[in-house]
């Protein structure tokens, strides 16, 4: 039986023994370890964001044939393998995957054809790829399979409602703001004594007071939306109010028109992401031994552009690991090539890697979840080594 | 005596029979269902008007009149500006800006009055006024409808500048007739051709965006039976559906030089080559009337109106009459609130409102004004729900589901708070005055803002915190019981 404090042994600590720290990764002489539990990170990009010119795989003449004004230069690519290469915006997290504390998934996504965004969002986030009747969402099932006991804060989403991903008896919070959680004025007890559970959680961050943790090791998030939600999640993982599992997301992915390749519409949103991961990953500093970030999307986009120097839905993209046990420095996945007879449907990238894989490795190491059978039912997650 | 008045109120809550809504409760219904919920006397004019007439009166709004929300209206200038007059105020000073920058030329700040927010600042002034104030209660709440079934993400680039017209000149001219003339406007309309890209698809350069979301989310529905080669298909259709350029004289324009002229076919509908605009109009056509656009509009009414999980009864009966009157859509509402499903116990505050519902209703229910609408605009957002900001097609949501969360409720019951003590920027009311001296303060106030359905346990959770009557007030409208209608 697979439990934390095996990795925190094999893997956690390896990420802040002497002669592995990267120079990225500044230690504070003040910083605590993390006390208590390990953390999931996910960000959703919403929209489908077009993977191909996320990690771009330079070295075939199908991809510069397939997107003569979109395609990201061979000499604006940041070099991963010799194969892919980062879009030039994610210049921030390039050091991570050479620090080899930062993989990448390619070629994966769901088994499910739909190019709907809702509905694929909805199979992706509910974890049953073409079931529709799943009424929750796999990560709170995730939580709930977790063995520790349950806190008001162990799932906590930066969004403006509760996503599907995390609906169900994991009684999971949202917000957007930590310091605007709770009831102003003296009848806040009432208001508690009517609504229960999201009191609880009102109730610790009110003497933790997460809000008031500043940045470290010269750490500076951007004011955007992602850069917020991932400078709190920060905040609560620092001031240990028992999270393991948070979520934010973010949109602007759906570039249907004038998506751009090294420059443009795509590149400057990639910009804002990576720049907001890379920050995240240097606040928390040591802490990230005990925290795994993870991105998805509903589905990438056509390997041919459209008309309009953009691209339509298509159907495998790329995921991107970060943190502590993450077997980083290396393009996961068994890349199906971009001629037109491996193509999927004719148009789209092929799906070679299903998500719940990569997601079954993150929550077994992170939420020591031994078994995936109520995270992801009728499914057998194949193992891919991307934790150790 | 104020014991014996509380014991009475109870007694009366107990009386209705649990197989058929009393009249006052049919009244409260109609208005919380059909309407944003009662003003402080509401209820009894209803049920003295009837419920029936005053429902059929409702459905009829051009006979209702609205002068009062007119004079409300006319200090916001850009809501009777057309798409081409909002282009030259708010859109051109920014582009002549850019340029002049480019040349390193000094130009002023623009002014605030001159800025594009100032487009989604009036037209949620506009809406969150019409809702509060206008007596053509079940207008707003279709309005609210198709402006999310037919969603446009206004700071989508030109977008804030067709909105106005659009929700003006679009969609509430509208409402009330034929489908089929609703999705036809939606889909020449600038704003919808800007939002889903077809106003950029070209003939060997299409982008399906349009095509595959007026199938999926407009007509038939993402399970109506269509491909992706259908979705193809229909895009190639739709190719040359544009925008015309201000020297063109704005709105739509048909550009047959772009138009994919090929043989094309959509869901067994064969165009043989050399087609122009008639396909588009043709394919509308089909949609409009196919059945499973019938059963998908069918649903959502049924889903807005009835419940979260719409009883596949209604909704068919429903569907069936939307079909029979070629897609009338007062005929097809009227429908939904004739069935006996609509007026069943079990569908009573069976919904969670939405935060423009839950904002709205609690303003009314407090015979509050709104002064200033944009404060609450912004709360909206807060709440997850800022008007014209639902950046996907789906527009948004109409289920407890997505309005359930920690998050929502938090800033629902701050909004609360503020607005029984007055503090709620924009909004002023007088909660004392609801409550006449020799009155028990909770019941009235639970009959007032509740109609009546606070339940026990959240009367003894009140009773005991002993609150002012202003408290006592924002405890009610943030009660579990006020969410719900």
């Amino acid at each position: 039986m697979i439990d934390r404090r095996f990795f925190l042994k094999s893997s956690g600590l390896a990420l802040v023994s002497g002669a592995l720290v990267p120079n990225v990764f500044v230690k504070m002489a003040n910083a605590s370890t993390t006390k208590g539990r390990k953390v999931l990170v996910a960000i959703f990009q919403r929209g489908a964001v077009d993977g191909l010119n996320v990690v771009v795989p330079y070295a075939e003449q199908a991809y510069y044939a397939a997107r003569p004004s979109i395609a990201v230069p061979r000499d604006r690519v940041v070099d991963l393998d010799g194969f892919f290469g980062f879009h030039p915006s994610l210049q921030s997290l390039a050091p991570y995957f050479k620090d080899k504390s930062l993989a990448v998934v390619h070629a994966v996504g769901s088994p499910d054809a739909s190019r709907s965004h809702f509905d694929a969002q909805d199979f992706m986030e509910c974890g049953t790829p073409g079931v529709k009747s799943t009424d929750d969402g796999f990560l709170s099932r995730a939580v709930m399979a977790d063995k520790n006991a349950a806190t008001p804060l162990r799932a906590v989403s930066f969004t403006s409602s509760l996503p599907r991903i995390l609906s169900g008896p994991a009684n999971a919070v949202n917000m957007t703001d930590i310091s605007r959680f709770g009831v102003r004025g003296p009848e806040s007890p009432a208001f508690a004594a009517m609504y229960g559970g999201a009191f609880e959680a009102v109730k610790i961050l009110k003497s933790a007071d997460p809000a008031k943790l500043q940045p470290e090791n010269g750490a500076a998030y951007a004011n955007n939306p992602l850069a917020n939600s991932l400078k709190q999640i920060a905040q609560l993982i620092k001031s240990n109010v028992g999270l393991e599992v948070a979520f934010t997301d973010v949109s602007g992915w759906d570039t249907h028109a004038g998506e751009g390749g090294a420059e443009g519409q795509l590149a400057n949103n990639l910009r804002n992401f990576s720049e907001a991961i890379a920050v995240f990953i240097r606040d928390l500093g040591s802490r990230m031994s005990d925290v795994v970030l993870v991105t998805m999307s509903e589905f990438g986009r056509t390997v041919h552009e459209n008309g309009n120097r953009g691209t339509d839905h298509g159907h495998a993209n790329v995921m991107l690991s970060a943190g502590g046990g993450v077997k980083g420095g290396k393009v996961y996945g068994t890349w199906p090539g971009l001629a037109e007879n491996r193509l999927y449907e004719n148009r789209d990238l092929a799906v070679t890697t299903d998500f719940r894989d990569i997601f079954a490795e993150l929550i077994a190491k992170q939420l020591s979840v031994a078994s995936m059978k109520s995270v992801f039912p009728n499914y057998e997650p194949k193992w891919r080594g991307v934790m150790a | 005596m104020k014991r014996l008045l509380a014991l009475t109120s109870a007694l009366l809550l107990l009386s209705a029979s649990s197989d058929r809504l009393t009249e006052r409760q049919r009244a409260q219904h109609a208005l919380d269902r059909l309407g944003f919920g009662a003003r402080p006397g509401d209820v009894e004019r209803v049920m003295q008007v009837g419920v029936d007439k005053w429902v059929d009166q409702q459905l009829h709004p051009e006979r209702i009149g609205d002068r009062a929300v007119d004079s409300r209206l006319a200090q916001y200038e850009t809501l009777t500006m057309s798409s081409h007059q909002i282009f030259e105020q708010f859109e051109k000073p920014i582009i002549e800006r850019r340029q002049a920058k480019k040349n390193n030329e000094e130009r002023m700040e623009i002014p605030r009055e001159q800025r594009p927010q100032r487009l989604v600042m009036e037209l949620s002034a506009q809406r969150l006024i019409r809702a509060t104030e206008s007596e053509r209660q079940l207008n707003e709440v279709m309005a609210d409808f198709w402006m999310n079934h037919f969603n446009v993400f206004a700071p989508k680039g030109l977008d804030r500048v067709f909105v106005t017209e659009y929700e003006r000149d679009v969609i509430r001219p509208r409402m009330w007739g034929r489908f089929e003339d609703l999705l036809m406007a939606t889909a020449k309309s600038p704003a919808m051709l800007f939002y889903l890209d077809n106003a950029r698809s070209r003939s060997g350069a299409i982008n399906e965006n349009y095509a595959r979301e007026i199938m999926e989310l407009h007509t038939l529905g993402v399970d109506g039976g269509y491909t992706q080669k259908d979705v193809t298909e229909l895009a190639r259709v739709f190719t040359g559906w544009s925008i015309a350029r201000p020297k063109e004289g704005d709105g739509f324009k048909f550009r047959p030089f772009v138009h994919d002229r090929g043989a094309k076919s959509v869901l067994g509908v064969r165009f043989a080559a050399g087609g122009g605009i008639e396909e588009g109009e043709r394919m509308i056509h089909f949609l409009a009337h196919h059945p499973s656009t019938a059963h998908h509009i069918a649903y959502k009414l049924c889903q807005r109106l009835i419940a979260d999980e719409p009883p596949p009864s209604a909704v068919d009966r429903v569907a069936k009459t939307f079909l029979a009157t070629n897609g009338d859509l007062r005929l097809t509402v009227k429908a939904v609130i004739d069935s006996p499903e609509f007026w069943d116990p079990k569908y009573y505050r069976a919904k969670v409102k939405s935060p423009f519902e839950y904002t709205v209703s609690a303003i009314r229910a407090v015979g509050g004004q709104l002064d200033d609408p944009i404060p609450v605009a912004r709360q909206l957002q807060q709440m997850g729900e800022g008007l014209y900001l639902s950046q996907p097609p789906t527009g948004y949501s109409d289920t407890a589901k997505a309005w359930n969360n920690s998050g929502g409720l938090m800033a629902r019951l701050n909004f609360a708070v503020a607005l029984v003590e007055n503090k709620m920027p924009g909004v002023h009311s007088n909660v004392t005055a609801l409550v006449p001296q020799d009155r028990d303060a909770l019941d009235t106030l639970a009959l007032k803002l509740t109609g009546g359905e606070l339940s026990a346990e959240t009367r003894k959770t009140i009773a005991e915190r002993n609150p002012s009557v202003e408290a006592m007030a924002g405890l009610i409208l943030g009660s579990p019981e006020f969410q719900r209608q």
